[in-house]
């Protein structure tokens, strides 16, 4: 019997290539977050809520990620910024390649924010550095308070967090204090935000601070 | 979720290491794997035994090392085992937690069947 030593990190490839990524976004002077959450929590409704009111004053970049179709690209595409659709054919996140990919089809001296909308999933994505400064995590009043208890890593690893759909919170049995409690128990630091994509509601916060992030990637 | 594509990574690493006349000999692969890397053991362990398949590594079985979570307190000190994901430190109360293991994802070594000469 004989052994051989390998010691080698598992997602070390993924970790190159996103720091790549990471040293071209700073020279582009981009803010660029990594957009999570679990499907239908609503990432790309609250994009199109953001494009809405921000377009023209923050020059916004979207890299949209699926398992198939390109039907997010089209939405976005619609507001009049760069998009492009990363499918990943059945792959439940995405990696820093295939957003090195994504990111040649863009021309990033026309924008100031690269917003990269994952596969819609908690614990995948979690992992998977793409080279974004930070990642912001999405949840909606409709999932249940008790979703930072059971995927810990994806609160942990995520400095913002969005809980959305507050409209329905007359309707659905969602203890808003106690959702925010389960996620400050992962994640003291977390920043917390409230909206309706529907509505409007908070969006005008989330973009201000979208803007604040902008002046700092810049200096 | 995403553990065939786990496991095809531990073969290119394996495969690196191991001259391609002995990989018919590779009996075991460990690896560890940390409880918040997001990956299922069992499922790997399986993930592990499609990728070989039709391949000389295809008599190579996965060991796998799990590591709990830790942490440590970066105010008191305290060494935490966190049975449950919970970032406060239960003996002075700080959030200033950090995670000291748990989140591994490592190739260790591998193990061959070749007589002792």
């Amino acid at each position: 019997m004989s052994i051989i030593t390998i010691e080698r990190k598992l997602l070390e490839k993924n970790d190159e290539v996103a720091a790549l990524n990471r040293v071209l976004f700073k020279q582009h002077g981009l803010f660029v977050f990594n957009l999570v959450s679990s499907p239908g929590a609503g990432k790309t409704s609250l994009l199109e809520a953001i494009l809405k009111d921000a377009k023209g004053n923050i020059a916004i970049g979207v890299i949209e990620g699926d398992v198939q179709t390109d039907l997010d690209a089209q939405r976005v595409a619609k507001f009049g910024v760069p998009a492009v659709q990363v499918v990943t054919r059945g792959g439940c996140h995405l990696e820093a390649p295939l957003v090195r990919q994504a990111v040649e089809a863009l021309d990033l001296s026309t924008i100031k924010v690269l917003i990269i909308e994952n596969v819609g999933n908690l614990v995948c994505p979690a992992n998977f550095d793409l080279g974004e400064e930070l990642k912001v995590v999405v949840l909606s009043t409709t999932e249940g308070d008790d979703k930072p208890l059971k995927y810990p890593a994806m609160f942990r690893n995520a400095a913002v967090l969005i809980i959305n759909k507050i409209d329905l919170l007359p309707y659905v049995p969602c203890d808003l204090e106690a959702m925010k409690r389960n996620a400050r128990q992962i994640n003291p630091g977390l920043l917390i935000f409230e909206t309706s994509a529907t509505t409007g509601q908070g969006i005008g916060a989330l973009i201000e601070w979208i803007g604040n992030r902008v002046e700092r990637a810049r200096a | 979720m995403h553990e065939l594509g786990i496991a095809t990574s531990i073969l290119d690493i394996v495969q690196q290491y191991v001259p391609a006349e002995r990989a018919g000999l590779v009996r075991l692969v460990h690896v560890r794997v940390g409880e918040m890397a997001g990956v299922v053991p069992e499922t790997l362990a399986f993930c592990f035994s499609v990728a070989t398949e039709g391949t000389p590594y295809r008599s190579a079985v996965l060991a796998i090392e799990q590591v709990p979570m830790m942490g440590r307190c970066k105010d008191c000190g305290a060494t935490l085992t966190m049975s449950t994901p919970t970032f406060w430190c239960p003996e002075c109360n700080s959030p200033r937690v950090q995670l000291t293991s748990g989140r591994e994802l490592d190739v260790l070594d591998v193990e061959l069947d070749d007589a002792a000469p």
